[in-house]
């Protein structure tokens, strides 16, 4: 296992090193990262342009550029971005943070109520119930972010105002503006309404994942011959029953969680909240190429990280499975 | 003749269906004594299988059972599910059909017996890790000690057989159900499987019921025969009588279908078994019955004791005698 876990590792780094290289010839013909900095910067004489091709790897030749790239983004020589003339890593790690506070939070809260109403799904298939949970779980499935990010702003903002005179949760940002420092609080209650949009995703997709999973194992052979053996009706289901329809159900949760790093961006845009998202759709806008260059890296990366933690999580749960 | 074990009596069970009620067994009486080895033979869809899982109580709830199953004087049928739990896995166990599927993939050999173990024995961990390793030699599997910390695919279809054996016999039951042990493996194996069920019989004085729908099985092991049709018990009776000279037609035409040595070819029961959903009137079986008369129409036959055996056929007396087949 840990020799595998260590060839994975190793074989990461020529995947990340291609990866990076398309996301890099992706960049550099969809966008014109020279033409960016020209019109951000109209009067730039020609060796400042120089410089900027220089240290941000933007030779004519694609090859010979994305290795100068390379070299700066290794060796920590990151060039400012475009606009702004700001540093990028303390931007993507504020992003980072933020989505990965938002991503966890409605993922915990996602997965944890989407698994708990599968279960009781599939303890009476076709019950009311179940009819019931499958029914709400289509309409989350089928409303998109867009939608249900405007209705809650709708109801717990604008109309809880005009019933009760103050909004319930706010809709944009992180803090109220001009606030610094920590304050958990007040942190979670501008965090409560993204993550409800993206938890609402979430439970309906793994009460599904986990309902029919749940029904495969529960009309398995060795589900009757743990009751044959006496045992309280309880045990069978945990330990016969839901750690065998947990097995797919993990492994697709570890590549979700892989794509949420850098796929809220729809509800992060709606909520002005301040994560990956909106640093892509921003840094894209502008054809910012050293903002967007790192968030790539840091999107790919957490991508093969999180395959890589399915693969192990897969192995860990099934005996059957094993790692060579 | 010895202490009866289970006393089944006018058992019924009726499953729910979307086209109407399908009633599955239908009146079925049969008794087993203590030590004894008896088979239980028919055809699918005869309700052979049903019958045991009503006894263990593992019938899906949408299924509705009456009658009475007396186990060692417990009364099984409208049991509390506290007092059914109680009561399978110890007094009263059941080897499944497919060894491939009847293990849970996810958990070590030793540690699926001992949970059968300490279900209904007070013993720790290591005591009944132990004793797992010993039901596993019982059972014939070979470095048992290492084998217990394997999984179910590790082991082949014959091995996994045997750890079902194990994990039934863990409590010394009073009488094990053995669901047609044998027919997913090869024909090589099957022995071998037979020789472990006669083994535990003889060794520890096991009841075992063995459903089968394959004669030459029971031919091998059983003391006493009870054949199964559309949900009924159509005659049953010793291994010698019931194979020397069988009274029911369906019987009857069960052994004739026998291959033996110089036949030239099989002579099968015309026809098909009757839909459960709508099952004939009279005895089910006289619409394939080359003896059937006006007066099988009428009413379900009860079994009579003719000879040695017990037959539900009106007609019995009149038939001719049978043949003896060797």
């Amino acid at each position: 296992m840990f020799r595998y876990i260590l060839r994975r590792l190793a074989w990461s780094i020529p995947t990340l090193l291609l990866v990076t290289f398309l996301v890099y010839l992706a960049l550099r013909i969809g966008t014109d990262p020279v033409q960016s900095y020209r019109r951000v910067n109209p009067r730039a004489s020609r060796a400042k342009i120089q410089q900027y091709i220089d240290v941000n790897g933007l030779d004519p030749n694609f090859v010979k550029g994305y290795f100068t790239w390379l070299k700066n983004f290794l060796t920590g020589e990151w060039p400012p971005s475009i606009k702004g003339r700001r540093e990028v890593w303390p931007a993507l790690k504020d992003a980072m943070a933020n989505t990965l506070r938002l991503g966890s939070a409605a993922t915990v809260v996602g997965i944890v109520i989407g698994l708990f109403a599968g279960v009781l799904a599939a303890l009476r298939p076709g019950g009311r119930r179940d009819v019931f949970i499958n029914t709400s779980a289509f309409v989350g499935i089928s409303v998109p972010p867009f939608i249900s990010a405007i209705l809650l702003q709708l109801l717990f903002a604008v109309y809880w105002q005009k019933w009760f005179g103050a909004s319930l949760f706010p809709t944009s940002g992180v803090y109220p503006a001009g606030h610094t420092g920590f304050d958990l609080f007040l942190m979670l209650k501008f965090m409560a309404l993204p993550t409800l949009v993206v938890a609402i995703q979430i439970i309906a997709t793994y009460s599904r994942y986990m309902r029919s999973s749940l029904l495969d194992v529960l009309n398995s052979d060795y589900m009757r011959t743990a009751r044959s053996k006496g045992i309280s009706e309880r045990r069978v289901l945990i330990k016969h029953g839901m750690r065998n329809a947990l097995i797919p159900v993990v492994t697709i949760a570890a590549l979700d969680v892989g794509s949420i790093v850098g796929g809220l961006i729809i509800t992060e845009n709606i909520f002005s909240y301040p994560g990956m998202g909106l640093y892509f759709l921003k840094s894209f806008g502008e054809g910012d190429f050293p903002l967007l260059m790192p968030w790539m890296v840091v999107i790919v990366a957490s991508v093969l990280f999180f395959n890589l933690i399915a693969d192990i999580s897969y192995a860990w749960l099934d005996p059957r499975i094993r790692l060579e | 003749m010895s202490e009866k074990i289970l006393e089944i009596r006018n058992l019924h069970v009726t499953f729910e269906t979307p086209s109407g009620p399908l009633e599955a067994v239908r009146g079925v009486d049969l008794d087993v004594s203590a030590g004894e080895l008896l088979g239980v033979v028919g055809e699918s869809g005869s309700g052979k299988s049903v019958t045991f899982l009503a006894t263990m109580g593992l019938l899906p709830t949408r299924a509705k059972v009456t009658g009475s199953v007396l186990l060692a004087g417990e009364q099984l049928i409208g049991a509390s599910p506290k007092q059914l739990r109680s009561v399978r896995g110890r007094l009263l166990s059941m080897i499944f059909q497919d060894p491939l599927s009847a293990l849970n993939p996810v958990h070590r050999i030793g540690n699926q017996i001992a949970e059968m173990l300490q279900s209904h024995q007070a013993l720790t961990n290591r005591e009944a890790q132990t004793r797992a390793v010993e039901l596993l030699d019982i059972v014939g599997i070979p470095q048992p000690t290492d084998r217990s910390q394997q999984f179910p695919h590790e082991f082949s279809g014959g091995m996994r057989q045997r750890v079902v054996i194990a994990i039934a016999i863990a409590n010394n039951p009073k009488v094990l159900i053995a669901d047609e042990p044998t027919t997913a493996l090869d024909v090589t194996v099957q022995a071998q499987i037979l020789e472990v069920i006669e083994r535990v019989q003889e060794r520890f004085g096991t009841a075992v019921v063995l459903i089968t729908h394959d004669l030459g099985v029971i031919a091998r092991v059983a003391d006493r025969v009870n054949v199964m049709y559309a949900g009924r018990n159509v005659e049953q009776g010793t291994i010698d009588s019931l194979f020397d000279h069988p009274s029911h037609p369906y019987t009857r035409g069960l052994l004739a279908s026998l291959p033996r040595p110089g036949m030239q070819r099989l002579k099968p029961i015309t026809g098909f078994p009757p839909n459960m959903l709508n099952p004939p009137k009279g005895c089910a079986f006289h619409t394939r019955c080359e003896y059937a008369a006006e007066v099988c129409k009428l009413d379900l036959p009860e079994l009579q004791t003719f000879g040695d055996l017990q037959t539900a056929c009106v007609r019995a007396k009149e038939l001719p005698r049978a043949e003896v087949l060797s």
